[in-house]
């Protein structure tokens, strides 16, 4: 059973002329046991928008993300209710985990390169989905690691340990991978904890120009990163989603709530 | 420790020891570095106790000089080309070995062949699919107590299973199967360890990628854990060839006039030789030499596999990185 790649009829039209919804959570939560990590979360994910996530550590961002493409099924204990719709599908009731799971690329918080050369760190989700010609793998490589400003580092060396790349290089590299399997939708886990802000700020490009392309969901501790990117935040704290608004708005005074205010300000957190 | 408000107990603060370290010339400001009598006093104990530690290791080494040194003396010069490619006459007295040295590399091959498939399945079962129940706590006892079983057990296990049961009759099949069922645990256990040791980031990041799980294993676990894999054959053939009761009576006989033809035939085995020509046998002066040659090839035996094996085990390792 392969989900169909979304149809622009099967996502929902705003009345208001904004982007449709790509992506629409209600009633969110998700437990550990009996510890809850994200309570009673609503929110919409516009097509081709930035949609930052900003919140202290414990704040729910990462299982979040984790209960988007389904990766709940691999950590034992963990229950998800509530309804996350992605491309007009609840993904509670896609039985072909893997088509979801191609729909949607994930960058970790560690940049993970597979001890596979870096061509084949590339090459793995084309070949997972069947492709086997050689020239259209090359090709799709060479545009994922240029899409992913890596292209021009390490063309001469494609046949290198993807591990071995630094730890900037690496990142750049999970991002290729994740951009290999065409997502819709790419979540992006605080990918700049253990890569250098010069490195930083180039993801952060390449960021901006994919935003024509494809959706990015962008989980950050870094307040001013979510700032630079997202067109909306949404900030989160204990579980709980406390405000959503335009980037512009939250951090130009329009945040409501105080906890907003005080973590925008960096008076805690 | 000490609180630094009760100076009789904080010795670095002393002035005396300052005076003293500077009337040892050292050169001010590096007073504080100077050991006080408490640190020495740790220091000589901490010193003490790696050499007992040392001690104790070089114990461990001790018997096996001694075993390696003795067979080397009493059967190394009878170690001849003769020795390797003849078979025994006279009562085992004269001759060689033959037989028993290639029956003892079918036996071990077959237990490999048996052994390692069903293991290596096994254990990816276990590490990569399995979740935390009961059929899973039950297995894993399961192994646990399998690799308790003392070998005389399984020995007769294969009796009543492989050669009547199965009908496979006293043969190599027989005997193969018996070792492969007492080695098993090990071969589970090494491979469940070296599939764990593989980082969990990296399924989670193939998993993302839209892989199965056993797209996974293949392209991602399995080429990651291949030397750990190959440490658990390395015990398995140590074992394999040096047991002896399991493969008495399923299928290694005291003296075969002839070499294994298929594996439906008995075989005469190193292990079982060894004890037959110390035991079994009349030795004279001129003959007594012989259990110690049998030993020794015995011995070279594992070791040639064993290093076979870690030749392969380093050449799949200079591949993993990360």
């Amino acid at each position: 059973m392969v989900i169909p790649p979304p149809l622009p009829s099967a996502t929902s039209r705003p009345t208001d002329g904004s982007a449709p919804t790509l992506l629409a959570v209600s009633g969110l939560s998700i437990r550990y046991g009996e510890k809850v990590a994200l309570q009673g979360v609503d929110l919409d994910v516009r097509q081709n928008e930035i949609f930052g996530l900003i919140g202290p550590a414990n704040a729910g961002k990462t299982s979040f993300l984790r209960a988007l493409n389904r990766m709940d099924e691999f950590v034992p204990g963990m229950q998800v209710d509530g309804t996350i719709t992605f491309a007009g599908r609840d993904v509670r009731t896609i039985r072909n985990l893997y088509a979801l799971r191609r729909h949607i690329g994930v960058v970790f918080p560690l940049p993970v390169g597979l001890p596979l050369s870096i061509y084949d760190n590339v090459a793995l989700a084309p070949r997972l989905r069947g492709v086997r010609k050689r020239a259209e793998l090359d090709e799709i490589v060479q545009r994922c690691l240029t899409r992913a400003a890596l292209w021009d580092e390490v063309k001469d060396r494609l046949k290198n340990l993807g591990s071995l790349l630094s730890g900037g290089q690496q990142q750049r590299l999970t991002i290729a991978r994740a951009l290999s399997q065409d997502p819709e939708l790419l979540l992006l886990d605080e990918f700049s904890i253990a890569v250098d802000p010069v490195t930083t700020m180039r993801i952060e490009e390449v960021l901006k120009e994919l935003r024509h392309e494809l959706t990015i969901v962008l989980v950050t501790n870094l307040v001013q990163q979510a700032r630079r990117l997202a067109d909306r935040t949404a900030f989160f704290l204990g579980g709980r989603c406390v405000e959503i608004g335009s980037t512009e708005e939250l951090f130009n005074g329009g945040a409501k709530d105080q906890r907003t205010i005080d973590y925008l300000e960096g008076r805690f957190g | 420790m000490s609180a630094p408000s009760n100076p009789s107990t904080n010795p670095s603060r002393n002035p005396g020891t300052e005076r003293e370290a500077h009337a040892n010339g050292a050169p001010a400001g590096q007073h504080v570095f100077a050991a006080t009598a408490r640190e020495g006093a740790s220091l000589r104990r901490q010193q003490a106790i790696r050499g007992l530690f040392l001690l104790t290791t070089m114990l461990l080494v001790l018997p096996v000089l001694a075993i390696l040194g003795k067979l080397a003396i009493e059967g190394g010069p009878a170690l001849t080309w003769e020795f390797f490619t003849e078979e025994p006459r006279n009562g085992m007295k004269d001759g060689g070995i033959f037989p028993a040295l290639v029956g003892t590399i079918w036996l071990t091959a077959g237990a490999l062949g048996v052994a390692v498939p069903l293991g290596v399945a096994a254990a990816i079962y276990l590490s990569e699919y399995a979740r935390d129940n009961w059929l899973t706590r039950t297995i894993n006892l399961a192994i646990v107590n399998l690799a308790g079983v003392p070998s005389i057990v399984h020995a007769l296990f294969g009796v009543g299973a492989f050669v009547h049961f199965m009908a496979f009759g006293t043969s190599i099949l027989a005997a193969s199967c018996t070792l492969a069922v007492m080695t098993l645990p090990v071969v589970i256990v090494s491979t469940r360890e070296s599939l764990q040791a593989v980082p969990r980031a990296f399924r989670e990041a193939c998993w993302s990628l839209g892989a199965t799980r056993w797209q996974t294993i293949w392209r991602v676990v399995l080429p990651n854990s291949g030397s750990g894999i190959l440490t658990g054959v390395i015990l398995v053939v140590s074992r394999a060839v040096g047991e002896t009761a399991p493969i008495m009576f399923t299928g290694a006989a005291f003296f075969v006039p002839f070499l294994p033809q298929s594996v439906f035939d008995q075989t005469m085995a190193l292990s079982l030789h060894l004890y037959n020509v110390s035991t079994q046998v009349n030795l004279d002066d001129q003959h007594k030499h012989l259990p110690f040659a049998v030993a020794l090839t015995l011995i070279l035996v594992v070791l040639a596999m064993n290093a076979l094996a870690i030749w392969f085990r380093m050449k799949l390792r200079g591949r993993k990185k990360w």
